[in-house]
Order: structure tokens, then C-alpha cells, then sequence
């Protein structure tokens, strides 16, 4: 098959959980990747050498340990920095996951002052079929500054519906801010041709890049957004550790998001002045191992190529999409042409729920997810309830998919559906 | 989980229900009627009840539903239904606590099928943690909505001895 990694099987023996059995002596078939990525061993042997090693506290501890638990951690800014290719490595703010950065630069929206104060009037834009963790801080945000949410639809083959964008990005938006890969329906947005249209009109460009750092080569700089956040366990790192990156420009306008140690330049009692950024933004004492396994984890990515990952994926998905297509009552929600999607495949099968399809798979051994995948309003667009998904990775080999398929004609004569 | 445990937790019992499920639709008269939701997976019902007061204290005339999701918790509304309607309200109090504490034990009770009937059938799930509560989603509307309709039973009927 053209576009799998060369070196499939080495890669596989870099992640010790892909060898678990399961009840039963079943070979595990991992398709929950969107979900959470599984770890190669290089991260998990980084976080335990820093714990074993070298851990102490970063920034203020004068001793050795100190100065090395801060060093790793500083380090892992630089290699997430070079991962997207940031113009600079302050531009790189650790959180805690994808959602915590989405609702900093939501709630620090709710605060500032100057050019970026958002208020009655005020238009910030989503789409339909966002993370429920672009989506909610979005609304409190309206709710609390007065500003109105609006949302670009979708067409029904799964694809942003670009129709209206010229009503719909218009003087009065503030803020567009959209996912890059969706995590339901696997659609890869132009967000480079939606970023521009937005600074047409001077808005804000936030991209949510939860599922699109993952799988394919991403750089900042050329995306052309302001802000864009992800997380670090879909990343194949731990979690406990999400990545905010920004323009400095803004991340300077700006206000603190939580108060804290680390965060501030000096305190009284009266008031306090602030650290420039990132410090500004990471108060309290970090996720440090977390960001130490991070770096591992970007490394890991960065020795095997995004842009080899990016084809290995394509390849896989449309096996997978072409597997799919060969059972009965199969119905693929989003795009069916793998270029124009990443690797999570949502799908129904007629006459069995979800949750029982999920429960029927993993009895065979193959993990998938089941539910609405936190993309409610994108079920909804597509009137149902909810879905089964697939999600493959780099560690993801047609066999496997093979056997995803084979278990779902299982589901079916379970059900007796034949 | 190996096929042998699929099948104790897919009882035969279960699967017809989920196919034909018994009492399913919304219906009048009703006194209460409540919308649950499980936020995880999203499977809801709609479901209202119908009390009637006899000599004997009252008694579960209806309960009617409408509702989304899995086998398991469609299967458990139409069980739930089948032993619940004309029982009293005793009875299907009891039930309903025999019927949680079984998908609350992990599978360490043993059912008591004097008192569940078909419901035995899920005691297979309660192995399962994540479909426990897909068993017991309507059986907690169930609760809501009876608790709702005595309270509001009673207020009522504080509301006729202030008026008379
Ligand atoms: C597109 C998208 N956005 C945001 C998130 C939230 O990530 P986290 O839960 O790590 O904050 C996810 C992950 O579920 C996602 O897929």
C-alpha cells in the first residue's frame, strides 16, 4: 500500500502498549487515537529519567535539580516552538490541555482593554462543527461581554459551508476562531483562506488545532492565525500538558489569565506588576514532567516526519473508508474523499446503536469510541444522536483496520442483522 | 472482555425488548413528566407518569416514554415499564431500589427474581461500569417524575384544605 511508513513494524515495537493483551488473549487493535494518543517508549522513559533524576521545582529553586528540572523544561518550549515552527519560543504557553487554552484567550477576551475589548455589537464567529471546547468559552464569552455568537453551517457532504462567509465575517467580527481537522467528522478546513478573510475585517483568528497537530506538518507562521491551541496526549505525549501559541503582539495586549506565583514580576499589596509572556500566563508551578514528556514527544514526531505521518494517515483512512463502504448499513458521516479529511471516521450502523457497536468491538478487541465525541451541534447538523469512531495513527497498520472491519460484520450477525 | 461475557451482558431478553420494546410512546393523562439525559454518550428519555389514588394507597397506573439510545437502556425502559404499571406505589418503590442496588453491586449481588422478574436479566451489566448507567437512566426519570407527581399530589391537596 502506497503512503505507510516504511518502518511500520519498528515504529509499532516503539509503543509497548500495542503489545497488551486482552481478556481473553486478544491482540489489542487501538482505533481511539483521536481520543487519546498511546506514548512511544522515549516518552515515558524521559518522564520517569526526570522524575528519577532530576525532578525539582522550575524558576526558583537554587540548587542543581533545580537548574536541570528547569532546563528540561525550558527546553520543551524550544521543541514545541520548533514544532510549529513559532518565530519565537516565548510565543509557546504551556496549559494544561487544548480546552484550558481555548478559555484563556476566551476569558482574557472577556477582559481586555483597547483594540482587542469585545462588547455589545460585537460578533464572534465559530462553526457548527466544533469541540464542545470551542464552542462553550466561546459562549460565555457573548454571555458575558454582550457580543453575539455566530456560526458558519455545514454542507451536507460534511464540508464548512463557506456560502455566506461574507455576511457572516463582516466590520462588527471580533473573533473567528475554528477547528483545523474536525474531530467527528475528520473535515480539514482551509483555515488559511478563512484566517485571511477574518484579517480582512481585522478580527481575531483562533484555530483550535487539537486534531490537526497531530496528523499533519503544521506551521504557524503560514496558517496565518493569531492564536492556535492543542493538546498534548493526542501528540503521543502525556497528559496534563496542552500548548497555547500566539502572536506576541497580541499575547502582549493580552490581560493575565490566572494570578499566581510564577506569573508576576512583583507583588504588593496593593497591586502587582506582571512577567512578560509566557510566564505571564503559567501561574503556579507547572505541568513539568508533563512538558519534559512533551518535548520527547514532539522530538519522537519531528525524527519520523510530519509529513510522512500526514501520508501514512491519508493511506490508512482511505483503507478504512474503502473498507467501511463494504458494510451493509454502513453510513460514513463527513467527507468521503480521504483528501480532504484526517484520520477519525465517524460512521452509523443501521439497526445497532453506537454504544452497543463499541461494546461488540471491544469484545473483539478493537477500541473504538462511541457517543457524540463532545461534537453535540455537529451530531445534531446530521440528525442523529450520536456515533461510532475510528481513529487511526502512525501506529495504525491495514491489518488492523482489516480486523475493525471484520468486527463489525461480528456486530452484525450479533445483532442478527443479516 | 471475552464473547461468553458479550453474551451475559446481551441476554436474550434484553435484545427482544431493545427489538420490541414494550409501552413506548408519551400518553395522557399523566401528572408528571421529566426529560434525563446521559451526558456521556447522550442516550435521553422523555417520560411521564400517571398515579391513581385507590383504598389501598396509590397505585402506578402508566408510565409512557419516549426515548434515544442503546440497547441496554431502551431494553431497561420497557422492562422497567412491563413490572412498574398497576403496581403500588410500595411495590414499585422496591423494585426500583432492588433494581439499583443490583446494577450498583458490581456484580457481587445475587438478583432476587421474585422481585425484578425480567429485570434479572441485566445483572449481567452491572460488570460493565460504563453501562450502568445506560441501565439505570430511566429508571432515575422514573423516580424524578413520581417524586414530582406526589409533591405535587400533596400540594394539591394542601391547596383544597386552605380553599375549603
Ligand atoms: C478538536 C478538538 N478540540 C479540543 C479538544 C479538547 O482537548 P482536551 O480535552 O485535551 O482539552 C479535542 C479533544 O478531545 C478535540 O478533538
Amino acid at each position: 500500500m502506497d503512503g505507510l511508513l516504511p518502518e511500520l513494524e519498528v515504529i509499532r515495537k516503539d509503543f509497548p502498549i500495542l503489545e497488551r493483551q486482552l481478556a481473553g488473549g486478544r491482540a489489542l487493535v487501538y482505533l481511539d487515537s483521536a481520543n487519546t494518543s498511546q506514548k512511544p517508549q522515549v516518552v515515558i522513559d524521559t518522564m520517569v529519567d526526570h522524575l528519577e533524576r532530576h525532578n525539582a521545582n522550575v524558576a526558583w529553586a537554587m540548587h542543581q535539580l533545580g537548574a536541570e528540572s528547569s532546563e528540561s523544561f525550558e527546553s520543551a518550549r524550544d521543541r514545541v516552538a520548533s514544532f510549529v515552527n513559532a518565530p519565537s519560543r516565548d510565543e509557546i504557553i504551556f496549559t494544561k490541555n487544548a480546552s484550558e487554552a481555548l478559555n484563556l484567550v476566551a476569558n482574557t477576551l472577556a477582559w481586555a482593554q483597547g483594540d482587542l475589548k469585545i462588547g455589545p455589537g460585537d460578533e464572534i464567529v465559530i462553526t457548527e462543527m466544533e469541540h464542545h471546547s470551542n464552542i462553550v468559552p466561546w459562549q460565555l464569552l457573548a454571555e458575558r461581554s454582550g457580543a453575539t455568537l455566530r456560526w458558519f453551517g455545514l454542507t451536507d457532504d460534511g464540508l464548512l459551508d463557506q456560502s455566506n462567509i461574507d455576511e457572516l465575517i463582516n466590520d462588527r467580527t471580533k473573533v473567528v476562531s475554528l477547528t483545523w481537522v474536525s474531530n467527528m467528522l475528520g473535515t480539514i478546513n482551509p483555515v488559511a483562506d478563512i484566517a485571511r478573510r477574518a484579517h480582512e475585517v481585522g478580527a481575531l483568528v483562533v484555530v483550535d488545532g487539537s486534531q490537526a497537530v497531530p496528523q499533519m506538518p503544521v506551521d504557524v507562521q503560514e496558517v496565518g492565525a493569531d492564536l492556535l491551541a492543542f493538546t498534548g496526549h493526542k501528540v503521543v505525549g502525556p497528559t496534563g500538558i496542552g500548548v497555547l501559541w500566539g502572536r506576541r503582539e497580541i499575547l502582549d495586549q493580552l490581560p493575565p489569565f490566572l494570578g499566581g506565583g510564577e506569573m508576576i514580576e512583583t507583588v504588593a499589596m496593593e497591586r502587582s506588576t506582571y512577567a512578560g509572556v509566557p510566564h505571564k500566563f503559567e501561574a503556579g508551578t507547572p505541568p513539568i514532567v508533563e512538558a519534559v514528556g512533551l518535548g520527547a514527544a514532539v522530538d519522537y514526531l519531528d525524527h519520523i516526519g510530519m509529513d510522512n505521518i500526514r501520508r501514512h494517515e491519508h493511506a490508512i483512512t482511505a483503507y478504512a473508508l474503502r473498507g467501511l463502504a463494504t458494510v451493509p448499513g454502513l453510513k460514513v458521516l463527513g467527507p468521503l474523499d480521504p483528501a480532504l479529511r484526517g484520520g477519525a471516521i465517524s460512521f452509523e450502523l443501521d439497526g445497532v446503536h453506537p454504544h452497543d457497536v463499541a461494546q461488540v468491538l471491544d469484545a473483539r478487541g478493537v477500541a473504538v469510541r462511541a457517543g457524540h465525541h463532545c461534537a453535540k451541534p455537529a451530531h445534531a447538523r446530521f440528525g442523529v444522536q450520536s456515533s461510532t469512531r475510528m481513529s487511526s495513527y502512525l501506529y495504525t497498520t491495514p491489518a488492523e483496520v482489516d480486523a475493525f472491519i471484520e468486527a463489525l460484520e461480528y456486530t452484525r450477525s450479533y445483532f442478527k442483522l443479516d | 472482555m471475552s464473547a461468553e461475557n458479550l453474551d451475559s451482558l446481551y441476554q436474550e431478553i434484553i435484545l427482544d425488548h431493545y427489538k420490541n420494546p414494550l409501552n413506548k410512546g408519551l400518553r395522557d393523562p399523566f401528572e408528571a413528566e421529566v426529560h434525563h439525559v446521559n451526558p456521556t454518550c447522550g442516550d435521553e428519555v422523555t417520560l411521564r407518569v400517571h398515579m391513581e389514588d385507590t383504598a389501598d394507597g396509590p397505585i402506578v397506573s402508566d408510565v409512557s416514554y419516549d426515548s434515544v439510545g442503546c440497547s441496554i437502556s431502551q431494553a431497561s425502559t420497557s422492562v422497567m415499564t412491563h413490572l412498574l404499571i398497576g403496581k403500588s406505589l410500595a411495590d414499585a418503590m422496591e423494585i426500583h431500589t432492588s433494581f439499583q442496588a443490583l446494577m450498583q453491586s458490581r456484580g457481587h449481588v445475587e438478583p432476587d427474581e421474585a422481585v425484578l422478574e425480567d429485570a434479572i436479566a441485566f445483572a449481567g451489566v452491572a460488570k460493565f461500569p460504563a453501562r450502568v448507567k445506560c441501565a439505570l437512566l430511566s429508571w432515575m426519570a422514573w423516580k424524578d417524575a413520581t417524586a414530582q407527581a406526589v409533591a405535587e399530589d400533596s400540594e394539591g391537596s394542601q391547596k383544597e384544605t386552605t380553599h375549603g
